[in-house]
């Protein structure tokens, strides 16, 4: 046991500090400091930075542009990156498209798409849920019938986030409606968005954002090369794929980042006379979530050094589903102390006012902006298995019942 | 960072389970804890023998040169069955401020005895006004001659009855919260002036109230330097909590433990309850908080060997807030998943319960230390 950061580990987070630091462009590092979220372009010119710096392609082996980090390694970047604060990676290409590519892809298909994915030439999304299929993955209607050297896909996804900029989009189909078990009949389809019968419509959010979509899929043809595994065995590669979502899903830099943005404007806004930081109460829901952040990113240690010492292989930890729960606890906590800090600033929309305004009022920006993060953080405990479903993986996995 | 124990604290952890496994049921632990002493004198003989009294000394004083997650993975053991003997006020408090202050020659008087079983210690510290507060001090030693008289009182001496010896606390110089002016004093708890009031505390451990009026005590018997006990003391207190907080994770297995266990074998409308989901998700975070405080408990363990002062107070402020927390509310769900069988005396939940509501009184409990991290958000 040796419960410090070695010698080479403090040295390589000051690594990447600095090389976030001196990279990150300007104006995506203000707005985001503001709380608002990346735009696309944000999103794909930090990404290709980090590409071009062999930093994107997190877990992937070197030889298809990885880092060759250790798991504690990649967990630091995370963290430094978020607290930056920095566009994180797109995770569709990097935490699942990848490792999925890499597990179960042909050479053809890897060698098509995973330069693209780690440079963000393509973007990729997610379509797994449907209306009906939520929490209950495997209920999925989404129909892939074979026609000649193309399957036909015919459904709905919804929840589709980043749709509206994705060029592909992985997408889970049944192929087998007459399977025994609903899980048996599912095959992993990538489709490119541009085909025709894909059409996109958005749901706009709870944040007044468009983050999120509806995918309709109309007699789509796929090519059958654009299948990952075996037809009917897209169940296990889904479960993959979750299983990999998890590592760094805690997102805690982003809670530290949010405390940070929140204790900096308390000490701007008024309470009772007095600047809000001087306020006890607040000073205690501060701490409270220090000791909640700094239990976390204990565990989230430990999950990543057992990772380390397993190499990769076996199953998922089941303390995964602990960073979920309680890193989307924090996200949400987090954001929740800069809304409350915001005030009255909380309250506006202030999205197309603020760009037409010469003279940007921060305080103001920052109290509209965090809430459109707090509002979104909501979904947080409902996006990658709810905290709920994570509850009964525990239930299963570490209680036995 | 590494977070697996080596080979040997594997080993440690193995022969530690193993004795406790012959010598700490639930019954037996009930009739040790109608013994005279309050605790197994046979029990605590087995633990000398294993090499656990001497477990954080170093070799030259009869010890194992075992460091701070040695004791941390023996504290969890004994958590899990709930030791009555007085290892904690011993080894870890006493142990560390003879560790951190002592002499040559009084680590050669004292360590060795206490690594052979022949010496057992307490720490006296807190007073009755004094509450969380390390500062609050108001126990008197003068000089006298060549040496000094000790005149004032004690509360909540954890196995101070069957001590031999007690590190005392007292002032020498400066008022009640001065930093400076406390000083550390070797005592012998038959010295004349020394006199106890006992009683058993919640969890089922003896302690007792000391007052002291005209105790004299040597020059030889000062711990460390004099007017300077509060830096040993706060090293005391935080050795102390590291230590606890391994005690806590192992109580919070056994009640985790027990409660599963409880949920799989009680039928209620036809089905064990842990069928119900309403169940199972409670059981769920009482897991994760469990591996949330063991994550705090290492935290603390990994601290307390940081020279940086200022760091070293932060993570364990952070540490002790988290632990309590999580002992508590794993203490009080074990409880209410339980039923009424877990709100008796006989059943073994009610135990693990109430030594967590003592450990968290510790040094400090979450409200303490938040507000303490509260004042240092600038």
């Amino acid at each position: 046991m040796d419960l410090r950061f070695t010698p080479e580990e403090r040295a390589f987070r000051e690594e990447v500090r600095t090389f976030i630091r001196e990279n990150l462009p300007a104006d995506t590092r203000d707005r985001m400091k503001l709380g608002h979220p990346p735009t696309k372009d944000d999103t794909v010119r930090w990404q290709r930075i980090l590409n071009a710096k062999g930093w994107a392609a997190l877990s992937w082996p070197k030889e298809w542009g990885g880092p060759g980090w250790s798991a504690i390694q990649k967990m630091i970047f995370l963290e430094e990156n978020l607290m930056a604060p920095a566009p994180e990676l797109l995770s569709f290409n990097i935490t699942m498209l990848g490792p999925v590519l890499l597990q179960f892809g042909t050479e053809e298909q890897k060698k098509r798409f995973l330069p693209r994915a780690a440079n963000l030439d393509d973007w990729w999304c997610q379509g797994f849920s449907e209306p009906g299929a939520g929490s209950d993955l495997a209920s999925l209607k989404t129909a892939a019938k074979l026609d000649g050297d193309h399957y036909v896909v015919n459904g709905q996804k919804i929840w589709t986030s980043t749709a509206h900029n994705a060029d592909w989009c992985f997408v889970l189909v049944r192929t087998d409606p007459n399977a025994r078990k609903r899980q048996e009949g599912i095959s992993f389809l990538l489709v490119d968005m541009k085909t025709p019968g894909v059409t996109v419509r958005p749901i706009i959010s709870i944040d007044a954002g468009h983050h999120l979509n509806e995918v309709f899929f109309d007699d789509v043809r796929v090519p059958v090369a654009m299948r990952i595994h075996a037809e009917n065995k897209g169940w296990d590669v889904a479960k993959y794929l979750l299983g990999n979502e998890r590592t760094g899903i805690a997102r805690l830099g982003k809670s530290r980042e949010r405390v940070t943005a929140a204790v900096e404007m308390a000490r701007e806004v008024n309470f009772g006379g007095k600047p809000l930081i001087e306020d006890q109460v607040f000073r205690q829901r501060v701490a409270q979530l220090q000791v909640d952040m700094k239990a976390l990113e204990i565990t989230q240690y430990r999950v990543v050094s057992a990772y380390d010492k397993a190499k990769g292989a076996g199953k998922p930890d089941p303390l995964s589903s602990v960073l979920k729960v309680k890193g989307t606890e924090l996200l949400q906590a987090t954001s929740e102390l800069a809304v409350d800090v915001a005030g009255p600033n909380a309250t506006p929309i202030w999205a197309r006012e603020l760009a037409a305004m010469n003279e940007p009022d921060e305080l103001m920006e920052a109290g509209s902006a965090g809430t459109g993060g707090y509002l979104m953080l909501r979904a947080a405990s409902i996006y990658g298995g709810t905290n709920e479903i994570q509850k009964n993986i525990l239930t299963k996995a570490v209680l036995g019942l | 960072m590494d977070f697996d124990p080596s080979d040997d604290q594997r080993l440690l952890v193995e022969s530690v389970s193993r004795m406790l496994g012959d010598t700490y049921g639930f019954a037996q632990r009930k009739t040790y804890m109608a013994l005279p002493e309050g605790y197994s004198p046979a029990v605590w003989s087995r633990f000398a023998e294993q090499g656990l009294l001497g477990l954080p000394f170093a070799e030259e004083y009869g010890g194992f040169g075992g460091g701070a997650q040695d004791v941390m993975l023996v504290m969890q053991a004994f958590g899990r069955v709930l030791v009555l003997e007085p290892y904690f006020p011993t080894v870890v408090l006493a142990g560390t401020a003879v560790n951190v202050a002592g002499s040559a020659a009084q680590k050669r008087a004292i360590l060795p005895a206490i690594a052979e079983g022949s010496l057992k210690m307490a720490f006296a510290h807190t007073e009755r006004q004094a509450r969380y507060d390390l500062t609050d001090v108001v126990t008197t030693a003068t000089k006298s001659g060549a040496g000094w008289v000790l005149d004032g009182s004690k509360t909540v001496v954890s196995h101070a009855e069957a001590a031999d010896k007690i590190v005392v606390s007292a002032r020498t110089g400066g008022d009640r919260y001065d930093e400076d002016g406390i000083t550390l004093f070797l005592v012998d708890a038959k010295a004349p002036g020394v006199a106890m009031r006992g009683y058993l505390s919640r969890d089922d451990t003896r302690a007792a109230d000391i007052s002291l009026s005209n105790v004299a005590v040597g020059s030889a018997d000062v711990l460390g330097e004099v007017g300077r006990g509060l830096p040993v003391i706060q090293r005391v207190a935080e050795a102390g909590i590291a230590a606890t907080a391994g005690e806590t994770v192992g109580a919070m297995e056994a009640m985790n433990e027990m409660t599963l266990e409880y949920s799989k074998t009680r039928v209620q409308f036809g089905n064990p309850i842990g069928s119900y989901q309403v169940v199972q998700h409670r059981l769920a975070d009482m897991f994760m908080a469990q591996e949330q405080g063991r994550s705090m408990a290492m935290l603390a363990t990994m601290s307390i060997d940081n020279p940086d002062d200022a760091a070293r107070a932060h993570d364990i402020a952070l540490a002790k807030a988290g632990i309590g927390q999580a002992g508590r509310y794993v203490s009080q769900s074990a409880v209410q998943m339980h039923g009424g069988i877990g709100m008796t005396e006989e059943y073994a939940v009610g135990h693990y319960f109430r030594r967590c509501m003592v450990i968290e009184r510790l040094f400090g409990d979450p409200a303490y230390y938040l507000n303490k991290l509260a004042n240092q958000i600038a």
